[in-house]
């Protein structure tokens, strides 16, 4: 089976207020198709650890693969197009353009990839909305649908780009638990599905135990 | 690489969606330049009158006979005292003639001169104004009118009458303003002058001259060259002082020099005659400046100052358009592109509203005593005003976007992420 994403031995440390070991010697795989959660207490590491992973973060030390190639030290403006391309992320609040329409927020990521045409984009911005089962929102303002909504929307702009691997931040973690089974099942789908590979880092021990494998950490190392 | 077109339609819409905000930014320029073009236009125009009120009426090299006593007295010349220590009491000027020897050719071959526009003749005597038993004392110049009239504007300064009708009339005068009403009279009358020996001379007053200057109009009237060498009984080669006006005001000063020592007479240039008056319109200038650069700085500051806030408050968005694959100059360039797109809108408004301002000051009333040829307050419609306040208007905000811009690309979308 083919590796989406491998850390090797990642160290960080925050030097304010006090130099400080987060992360001490992560090394861990994620699997194409493979719907992997981290946990762990609140302080832990675990949201630094996927900022690190999803390339935003550049201050660690040790190396990151994605699809087998290293992106550790590759330059800024590299990294952007790694991300627009190959990582899509949900975070825990919905962080929508609230002046956009729902649909201009789907295609906004494939706009800046800018490697199909205006119409496909559309499209395709159209294809993933259904897929969430909320096309009939594309034309609303982004500040105008549902928290539940809102999140489905989310899923759907990091989708657009057919990334190699979605990224959550507590995707769950301010949705009611109607809309949190509903956002687990379109992840479950799209990792069954579409074969994507899904990390998400959750405090929700129910959604954890429902993916294929959980990631434990503690005090800045993985337990199990 | 940037998607132009991208960043554009995300400016477009944060600029649409904040367009209240954006408004009072454009405002600001629009301000700022629409008050440039009006204070700019407004003040050189009065610059411009004020220069021409003088300038006009100034040749750019004045050529006279000095009356005035010999550098060299005779005792200096004279070998046997060559040594001594020679005293000489109460100096008295040369006796010289007032005429310039040999004008008629030196006049010709000045207007053969390629930086000279023309040479004109002039003949300046002193005269009495006769009321009754009252003689006013005066000034009598007599002129080649028409040429008068194309090279230094003459016509601006007669109130009533042409300058084609002195030019026709072989008696007639241009009389000064002041005199006309000290003595009561009207276009049409007749005046009698007398020259410094005695001769009287019935003159028809064919026109009114108005210079603003009161000093001038009190005492100072034309006539043709002709009439004046008759009453002075001066043959035709009689000329007291030749006016010269250059191509280029600069070249004054070195023909002036060169003409006092080619024909060994008092050569004036204008520059000289009028520093002074030089040194006030640099000052106007430099105020006028300085008031609109601050006006545009202020603008400057306001658009700064939007562009901050709108920044803090788009930290989100910032957050998210480069957790989603937009780089730092991408999201920097979008801001840009806002403060660039307000200073273009705002200052082309501005420069529009300038426009309409000047017009309308253009159209007020504006009569003085002081200044016979102006009805309304004078613009400067100089088209490098609009070219620099359009610029100015660029710049600024682009300066003051740059700066909310980079910080827009520094942010760290972690930070705001994670602060939530």
């Amino acid at each position: 089976m083919k590796t989406v994403l491998e850390a090797r031995n990642l160290n960080k440390y925050f030097e304010k207020p006090v130099l400080f070991h987060v992360l001490k010697d992560i090394n861990f795989k994620v699997q194409q198709s493979e719907f992997v959660s981290i946990m762990g207490k609140s302080g832990c590491g675990k949201s630094t650890l996927l900022y690190i992973l999803s390339t935003m973060d550049t201050g660690y030390k040790g190396e990151l693969y994605l699809n087998d190639k290293l992106i550790t030290g590759q330059p800024r403006d590299e990294l952007s197009y790694i991300r627009n391309k190959h990582i899509g992320f949900v975070f825990q609040f919905h962080y929508l353009l609230a002046e956009f329409s729902v649909l201009e927020n789907v295609m906004l990521p494939a706009k800046k990839l800018a490697e199909k045409s205006n119409t496909e984009i559309k499209h395709d911005a159209v294809e993933k909305l259904r897929i969430l089962g909320i096309e009939n929102l594309a034309n609303k303002k982004a500040s105008r649908i549902s928290g539940g909504e809102k999140q489905r929307v989310a899923i759907a702009r990091a989708l657009i780009n057919n990334p190699s691997i979605i990224m959550g931040d507590e995707p769950t973690g301010n949705l009611d638990s109607y809309n949190s089974e509903n956002v687990f099942n379109i992840f479950k789908q799209l990792s069954e599905e579409q074969g994507l590979s899904l990390l998400v880092v959750t405090h929700d021990k129910d959604f954890a135990d429902k993916t294929d494998r959980i990631i434990e950490m503690g005090d800045g190392s993985i337990i199990s | 690489m940037i998607n132009w077109k991208l960043i554009l339609s995300i400016a477009k819409t944060h600029l649409i969606t904040k367009i209240k905000q954006t408004s009072i930014a454009a405002l600001g320029v629009t301000f700022g330049i629409g008050s440039y073009i009006t204070l700019v236009g407004f003040m050189t125009g009065l610059n411009g009158m004020l220069d021409d009120l003088i300038l006009n009426q100034t040749p750019h090299v004045h050529i006279f006979n000095e009356i005035e006593p010999s550098e060299k007295q005779p005792v200096a010349i004279y070998k046997e005292f060559e040594n001594a220590f020679n005293i000489v009491h109460s100096v008295k000027p040369k006796q010289t003639q007032r005429k310039i020897h040999n004008a008629l050719p030196i006049i010709q071959h000045l207007n053969k001169d390629k930086l000279v526009r023309g040479a004109l003749p002039q003949i300046k005597t002193q005269i009495f104004y006769i009321a009754g038993s009252i003689e006013l004392g005066g000034n009598l110049t007599g002129i080649e009118v028409l040429k008068e009239a194309s090279l230094f504007n003459f016509e601006d300064y007669i109130t009533q009458g042409t300058a084609e009708s002195l030019h026709i009339s072989d008696n007639g005068i241009l009389l000064g303003a002041g005199i006309a009403e000290k003595m009561s009279l009207k276009l049409g009358d007749r005046v009698q002058i007398s020259t410094i020996t005695g001769d009287i001379f019935p003159l028809k007053i064919v026109g009114i001259y108005q210079s603003g200057i009161a000093d001038l109009d009190n005492i100072q009237s034309f006539a043709n060259l002709k009439t004046v060498q008759r009453i002075l009984g001066e043959p035709e080669n009689y000329i007291t002082d030749i006016n010269v006006k250059l191509y280029d005001i600069e070249n004054a000063l070195p023909l002036a020099k060169k003409i006092e020592q080619q024909f060994n007479l008092t050569a004036i240039d204008i520059n000289t005659a009028n520093a002074q008056f030089e040194t006030g319109t640099t000052i106007r200038n430099l105020i006028t400046y300085a008031v609109s650069l601050t006006l545009l700085i202020v603008a400057g500051f306001g658009i700064y100052n939007i562009l901050n806030m709108l920044i803090y408050e788009k930290m989100n968005d910032i957050a998210i358009l480069k957790a989603t694959g937009f780089s730092g100059k991408d999201v920097q360039m979008i801001f840009m592109t806002q403060a660039i797109i307000i200073g273009l809108v705002g200052g082309i408004l501005g420069l529009i509203i300038g426009y309409i301002l000047s017009s309308v000051i253009d159209q007020i009333p504006f009569q003085t005593e002081a200044l016979p040829t102006i009805a309304t307050y004078p613009i400067n419609y100089n088209p490098w005003f609009y070219v620099i306040g359009i610029s100015f208007a660029m710049i600024s905000t682009f300066l003051a976007g740059y700066l909310p811009s980079l910080k827009a690309r520094k942010i760290d979308p972690v930070n705001i992420i994670r602060g939530q």
